[in-house]
């Protein structure tokens, strides 16, 4: 399997970051990083971190079953992530939760049929004096109103 | 950047670059007295270096409170293993968003106290462990890191100093675990974040099974304040066993949320109706969380002449935690928040520990039913009883932080629970406190 020159070069700087005999450090990172370019943590993903860092595919199923940001299956180009730990609650989180999936008909880890939108309730995400906040991907919400939500999905259809 | 304007209250120390143009780059770093910290400690001996942290009070900021100089001088110096500083900067107890505004606005700040760390136990590499929402730190710390390496304040023989050090960004993948400062290490090794069995701590077997001093962000980023102006100094700016400043996530019901730095011993309704600009609508205080969600929730009457710090939380049997406050107002449903605490710690529990593992759960699905309506009156001594049951029973603190914050919920807020006995679903649930203004 090969990947793009980027991420080619962030692996090789990743398995030369910890100390000598230790390049298992670089699994989680790598599996995250892969997920990015190739959409989820596929088989073919799977069985060619195992193979760079020298660890069986089972050995990375473990680990990866564990960690909530690595998906199995794809999720939508566009992933909103929508926070209804306390500060979010508190300030409205759940009934943007709400919004988001009767907007789009969806229910959580689900993505719409043409893949481009995902959502997920999640847990704190460290925006909490700034609630409530959502994540599309990677970027940050703050302040997220239903009508504000429903411009940032708008903005999402229209940049496809 | 600040995602909330500073309060003229504030004490800025570790925010003293904040809103400065450029804040984050080096340049303006070295600009303002940036590394000369370091310089100074790199001609100190280490154990010099420890005593000034020592006398600085500094107490670790990620939730502990533990006496940063003191564990520092855990790490056995004479070991032939080398040596480690991890940085957690995991945060993900809920409430808490201040190790964000530190990397992001003054990461040199930080790099700068892992190296004194590093002079102070003879570490010559550092990884800097960040949760996986905040890629965008990570890519800022990264730069950062190139910077410091490119104008040779990382690397070889840094400054002619003769001290060589190396320093890494690491990822996470998403876990509250993992904020576990021994689940950390498992998962900086690519494991699972499964707690360690301690003793061994990690100052003698951390990572890679070698000594290690493992800090929360905000720790490390003020030390290069204490070597600068000297720990006596950063002392004086808190309290006699409590130095220095805190970092202050106001959540919640307030009209001013932020993150705000706060001395230690600051008054709780200074700051609320203050630094917060009060509660928000006109309401009144039912509640207050002081340092994230693990923390047992206080009453408005005992804010009433609490302060923040240490030893005033503790007498008040809460915690300062990691400086997470999460303010609740007069409207605000108990069981409802303390049903969604219980969601979150059943859904992060690591399932190492049966009492966590299956109480979590267990007190999950009772909370939930008893929310919609679906109580019975043995339920409520359950809660507590389930709770009590988890307490000092499992490896690591998340099951203590599942059933503390569940027990006292109970316990202060009892008539709550009773009002939903009714078969109905909640009765506060009508209330306009969800909708945002």
């Amino acid at each position: 399997m090969t990947f793009s020159p980027e991420l080619e070069a962030r692996f090789e700087k990743l398995l030369t970051s910890y100390p000598p005999g230790r390049q298992r450090s670089a699994l989680i990172p790598m599996l995250l990083y892969a997920q990015d370019e190739v959409g989820s943590v596929s088989d073919e993903v799977i069985d060619e971190v195992a193979r760079r860092i020298g660890v069986t595919p089972l050995q990375v199923n473990e680990v990866l079953s564990y960690y909530t940001m690595l998906h199995r299956k794809p999720m939508g180009k566009y992933h909103v992530q929508v926070c209804t730990n306390i500060s979010c609650l508190l300030n409205g989180g759940d009934k943007l939760w709400e919004h988001v999936c009767k907007r789009l008909d969806l229910g959580n880890k689900e993505v719409t049929e043409d893949g481009q939108i995902s959502i997920e309730e999640v847990e704190c995400m460290g925006a909490c004096s700034w609630a409530p906040a959502i994540q599309v991907n990677y970027d940050f919400h703050h302040f997220v109103t239903p009508e504000k939500l429903d411009e940032i999905l708008d903005g999402l259809r229209k940049k496809q | 950047m600040l995602y909330n304007e500073p309060s003229p209250l504030e004490t800025r120390v570790l925010t003293r670059r904040f809103g400065i143009p450029n804040a984050a780059s080096i340049d303006v770093y070295l600009a303002t007295e940036g590394y000369q910290a370091f310089l100074k400690a790199a001609r100190m001996k280490p154990e010099e270096i420890i005593e000034e942290v020592k006398i600085s009070n500094l107490r670790g900021r990620g939730g502990a409170g533990f006496p940063t100089g003191m564990k520092w001088s855990f790490v056995p110096r004479s070991s032939p293993k080398p040596k480690y500083i991890v940085v957690n900067g995991d945060e993900g107890e809920p409430g808490t968003c201040k190790d964000r505004v530190l990397i992001e606005n003054d990461p040199h700040q930080l790099i700068e106290g892992v190296l004194i760390a590093g002079l102070a136990v003879d570490a010559h590499a550092g990884y800097v462990y960040i949760r996986g929402e905040y890629r965008y730190l990570i890519e800022a710390l990264e730069k950062a890191i190139g910077e410091a390496y490119a104008k040779g304040w990382l690397g070889k023989n840094i400054q002619g100093t003769g001290f060589d050090f190396d320093l890494y960004a690491h990822t996470g993948a998403g876990s509250y675990e993992c904020g576990e400062e021994s689940a950390l290490l498992e998962s900086l090794e690519g494991k699972r974040g499964v707690p360690r069995i301690r003793p061994p701590f990690p100052a003698v077997v951390g990572a890679f099974q070698c000594p290690t001093v493992l800090n929360n962000v905000e720790t490390y980023c003020a030390v290069p304040a204490i070597l600068r102006d000297g720990g006596a100094a950063f002392a004086a700016l808190g309290l006699p066993k409590a130095g220095g400043t805190k970092m202050t996530c106001l959540s919640g019901h307030v009209n001013k949320p932020g993150v705000y730095e706060l001395p230690l011993g600051f008054p709780v309704m200074k700051m609320i109706n203050e630094v917060g600009g009060g509660i928000r609508g006109g309401r009144k205080l039912k509640a207050m969380i002081p340092g994230g969600s693990s923390c047992p929730v206080l009453t408005a009457a005992e804010c009433e002449g609490a302060t923040m710090d240490y030893d005033s939380m503790a007498g008040r049997k809460t915690m300062l935690g990691s400086g997470g406050v999460i303010i609740l107002d007069d409207q605000t449903c108990m069981v409802k928040a303390a049903m969604r605490l219980m969601r979150f710690y059943s859904h992060e529990s690591c399932g190492w520990c049966i009492p966590c593992r299956e109480g979590t759960t267990w007190l999950r699905k009772i909370l939930v039913r008893f929310h919609e309506g679906g109580g019975t009156r043995t339920d409520i001594d359950l809660i507590g009883d389930i709770a009590k049951n988890m307490l000092g029973r499992t490896f690591c603190p998340l099951g203590d932080a599942a059933a503390m914050p569940t027990i006292a919920f109970v316990e202060k807020f009892r008539e709550e629970f009773e009002d939903h006995l009714n078969g109905k679903p909640c009765p506060y649930e009508n209330a306009t406190h969800l909708v945002t203004a």
